[in-house]
């Protein structure tokens, strides 16, 4: 089973914690893989936060590939930032991992929010039709003030070799995973965090309901419900497609993927919605077992659990930094300094929320709402 | 050269080509005549027979011939009069004197078209193999990398939906202080919650008073006591005014079929119903006999049925092949189903029910578009019926798998898969695995599976199977009093009998389907399209269906 980390502070911090508190949690991850998600950037992105950064793993060929294609979109670099690789044994580099952002093409100044995100949406999709092939270019996010890294390998040894623990790489909001992985076959594309236009998740746990929510999503007209090497990446594209495409508040996102019983609707004072919504989106009930760790376009965070299987997650902290974490364990190490006895074990019907800046925590109850 | 007189019998058929021979013990037989009276087609007969007999009394060997006279009972070996190989002479015998045995090597086709009249039966398609979604298996078993859900521990919603769902985008809500609001006065198309296995439509005429009524009887109990939201479809040729006007008509599908019968009175009784009917399916085709309309025949029109279907006693009733009120697809979902919505003030889900076909996707793709359309209906070649021509049961309609889940995936790429229920029907529990073929066609892409056959044979002991055995549904000579409306012969079925045999079929199937879904890691909704679950060890039919292949 996957391994989750997720902090969030009012203060920049490296994504260094995450992985020693992942660290702590080794025995459930079998080295297989990390996966990085920075929101809310620091260091040398601090001053860029309108800039879209294409974070991914280029060949040489690949790099000069989308040069060239961004170069024709009219972006132009603004900043670049590359990880100074160190040799570890049994991580193989691959060509050049790249954080670029951007500045918008010029007929893009002067657009709105939405229509930039579609702009970005598109250009990496199509940098990762280009790539996708030859594996001369892996894409994994495209957006302001987001920051992606990935890599195979045991997640303390990928920091070292991405050389976490010395850089000035440093956010406000970092997901991490450490995989867990069924299959040595492993494919960048398959490793958690998953992202798309500001919304970003990551999961562990098996969906057993995956098929059925991957052909809903496809369905959909969005260009960008597409991927899908891992059953987990419709978490992503649910969170999106909630908030986003309907414009549901973050918490119908828990409505959806765990609806309800009829009877339990009855209690609720937004009762005709939830009977509509449980019908229209039935497909994208899910079974579970899963905790689901994600984050919004406003930098809220948030955890909920599957309704009947239930995966592990604890979540606690102090005002201005709270961790997420698969295991308590990881909460210890990540924020030593909180009241334990105030950590919160989200149940079937809980979306524990963190609000922007780490201000608060509050549980959401499906039930008492 | 032989004489002539010797050739007399040349156009005789001998017992071989008959698809039943009667083994008939003279040890065992008493002669009490049960088994002659019982046999619904007269293909026994008592009779005498003389034969030659030699014999050796008294202490040493004194062979004497006798001639020795004595009742017996014989096949008749008139084509009309074939046996059928229901079984009820051995039923009804005391000693196990008699049985019929199938004869493989039979000709029965060869030669029962006498006066140039097709054979005509009821039952369902004569093929005993397997059918397709007979062989599907549940392969995707969740174990270490989920934990398997417990059937008997976890809450299951063991449910479908029944009506047009909106499209998420298209529903009317908005968002009033952090929580989703319904916008008044917006139009929702109706939708059920419904058990995924209906009972499919069976009319009151074809079906036989106790019949139905034990089925009747058995849905209302299982939504009222057991929970389980099973619905039943009348079938063309009304319903019971009384029923109609009673609150348990929201458990009946009210079908209209091109005859039209029944409608006259339904229609007159729509004010004074106390409740919707659970939904209205309007006939185009069945799965048995593509192409026919229902065909009910005069001796089965008696007065309760002349009076419910408001026509005349002993005539028969042939529905037309079509609506002969349409003329195009487009009017057909126009016309029919607005009308009908039209008629419950658009508070029912109105659908059409045709019989699989290769061009079940253009019916498919014109009821997507329409908005009033509330499913598709298909009813595949193993579907059963009471009276049609054997050429129709036998050689005409579409397998009911690939049917199905041609249509899913169309609904896939057009992204309407949860908008338009797909029902399947024509076949389901074949071969006894309900639970099996409803899964198994619900992973393919149907929200639920219709059964007509299966009910009868497991709730009413019906004697048909694939090897034409009995299928005597047209005749009104049903010996099990299942689809007869003589009164001697349904008074064989207790109405009591059926309806708690129904109970217990729903309550089995229920169970059953958790143990299916339990392992594969599903509960909270119905798994609808999950067709990572299913394999199948034949790679031709997974290409087709677009699973996989496992051997």
């Amino acid at each position: 089973m996957c391994r989750l980390s997720a902090i969030t502070s009012n203060r920049y911090f490296s994504p260094i914690e995450n992985i020693l508190a992942l660290e702590t949690m080794k025995e459930g991850h079998d080295g297989s893989g990390l996966g990085l998600m920075l929101k809310n950037l620091g260091g040398e992105f601090e001053d860029l936060k309108d800039h879209p950064v294409l974070s991914g793993i280029c060949s040489d060929n690949g790099l000069t590939m989308l040069d060239d294609y961004m170069k024709s979109r009219g972006f132009s670099v603004k900043h670049m930032w590359t990880p100074k690789i160190r040799p570890v044994p049994g991580i193989k580099k691959r060509g050049h991992y790249i954080a670029k952002a951007y500045a918008y093409p010029e007929n893009y100044q002067d657009k709105t929010m939405a229509e930039k995100e579609d702009l970005l949406l598109r250009t990496r999709l199509e940098l990762r039709a280009m790539g996708e092939a030859d594996e001369s270019i892996f894409v994994f996010s495209f957006y302001p003030d987001v920051l992606t890294l990935k890599e195979v390998g045991d997640p303390l040894e990928v920091a070292e070799f991405f050389g976490l623990d010395k850089n000035q790489l440093k956010a406000k909001i970092v997901l991490a995973q450490g995989r867990q992985n069924t299959n040595y076959a492993i494919y960048l594309y398959a490793c958690h965090p998953f992202f798309m236009q500001g919304y970003g998740t990551m999961t562990n746990g098996e969906n057993t309901a995956f098929v059925p929510i991957r052909e809903f999503l496809t369905g959909r007209g969005n260009p960008g419900y597409m991927g899908y090497n891992s059953d987990s990446e419709v978490f992503a594209h649910i969170l999106h497609y909630t908030c986003r495409t309907l414009g549901y508040p973050l918490t119908y996102y828990k409505d959806i993927i765990t609806p309800l019983k009829s009877d339990e609707i009855d209690r609720r004072s937004d009762r005709e919605a939830l009977r509509l919504i449980k019908k229209s989106l039935r497909p994208l009930c899910i079974d579970g077992p899963n905790c689901v760790i994600g984050f919004i376009p406003d930098g809220s965070v948030f955890m909920v659990q599957d309704a009947k299987k239930l995966r592990p997650g604890a979540v606690g902290g102090v005002r201005g930094r709270y961790a997420l974490m698969s295991e308590e364990c990881g909460v210890n190490r990540a924020i030593p300094e909180r009241n334990q006895s105030e950590d919160i074990y989200p149940m079937k019907y809980d979306m524990v929320i963190v609000t922007p800046n780490a201000e608060e925590i509050t549980v959401w109850n499906q039930l008492q709402h | 050269m032989e004489p002539a007189a010797t050739l007399d019998n040349n156009y005789d058929l001998t017992l071989q080509d008959f698809p039943y021979t009667i083994n008939w013990r003279e040890d065992r037989c008493t002669r009490c005549g049960r088994c002659t009276a019982v046999c619904p087609v007269k293909a026994i007969e008592p009779t005498v027979h003389t034969r030659r007999v030699v014999r050796s009394e008294g202490g040493g060997p004194t062979p004497a011939v006798q001639r020795v006279t004595s009742q017996v009972v014989v096949q008749v070996q008139d084509i009309d009069r074939y046996c059928t190989g229901c079984g009820t002479c051995a039923m009804v015998c005391p000693t196990e004197a008699i049985t019929p045995r199938y004869n493989s090597h039979h000709r029965f086709l060869f030669y029962k078209n006498k006066s140039g009249a097709p054979y005509r039966r009821g039952g369902r398609r004569n093929d005993p193999s397997p059918s397709t979604v007979d062989q599907l298996k549940f392969t995707r078993i969740s174990m270490l990398t989920d934990p398997a859900l417990d059937a008997g521990r976890h809450e299951f919603n063991i449910r479908t939906l029944l009506g047009r769902n909106l499209p998420p985008e298209k529903l009317p809500l908005r968002v009033k202080k952090g929580k989703l609001v319904k916008i008044e006065g917006t139009f929702i198309p109706p939708v059920r919650e419904i058990f995924p296995i209906r009972i499919g439509g069976m009319s009151i005429g074809a079906l036989s008073p106790h019949m139905w009524d034990g089925l009747a009887m058995a849905v209302a109990y299982l939504n009222e006591v057991e929970g389980l939201p099973v619905v039943m479809c009348t079938g063309e040729g009304g319903i019971p005014p009384s029923l109609l006007k009673s609150r348990f008509a929201k458990y009946f599908i009210l079908q209209i079929a091109s005859g039209y019968f029944g409608w006259d009175e339904i229609v007159h009784a729509i004010p004074e119903m106390k409740e919707d009917p659970a939904a209205i399916e309007i006939k185009y085709g069945q799965g048995a006999k593509p192409g026919d309309g229902g065909l009910l025949m005069a001796y089965k029109v008696l007065k309760l049925i002349s009076e419910i279907r408001g026509v005349p006693q002993f005539v028969d009733l042939a529905s037309p092949p079509t609506h002969q009120t349409k003329y195009s697809i487009e009017e057909a979902v126009a016309k029919m189903i607005q009308a009908m919505s039209m008629a419950w003030g658009f508070r029912v889900p109105v659908y059409p029910k045709i019989s699989g076909t290769k061009t079940a996707q253009a019916v498919l793709n014109n009821l997507a578009r329409n908005p009033y359309a509330a499913a598709l209906c298909i009813d595949g070649e193993d579907g059963g019926t009471g009276a049609a021509y054997n050429v129709s049961m036998d050689k005409m309609g579409h397998p009911i798998a690939s049917n199905i889940r041609d249509c899913y995936l169309d609904l896939v790429k057009q992204g309407k898969q949860n908008e338009l229920p797909l029902i399947a029907a024509g076949g389901m529990g074949k071969n006894g695995n309900l639970a099996a073929n409803t899964a198994a066609m619900i992973m393919l892409g149907a929200s639920a599976v219709d059964i007509g056959k299966y009910i009868m044979q497991a709730a009413a002991n019906c004697l048909g199977d694939e090897y034409n055995r009995c299928n005597l549904c047209n005749t009104g000579r049903c010996p099990r009093g299942i689809t007869t409306q003589d009164p001697r012969l349904y008074r064989r079925l207790d109405p009591d009998m059926v309806a708690q045999r129904v109970v217990d079929v729903f309550r089995t199937a229920n169970i059953e389907l958790k143990k299916i879904f339990a392992p594969l890691g599903r509960s909270t909704e119905l798994p609808i399209g999950m067709s990572d679950g299913l394999s199948v060890s034949n790679q031709a039919i997974a290409e087709r269906l677009k699973i996989s292949y496992a051997c």
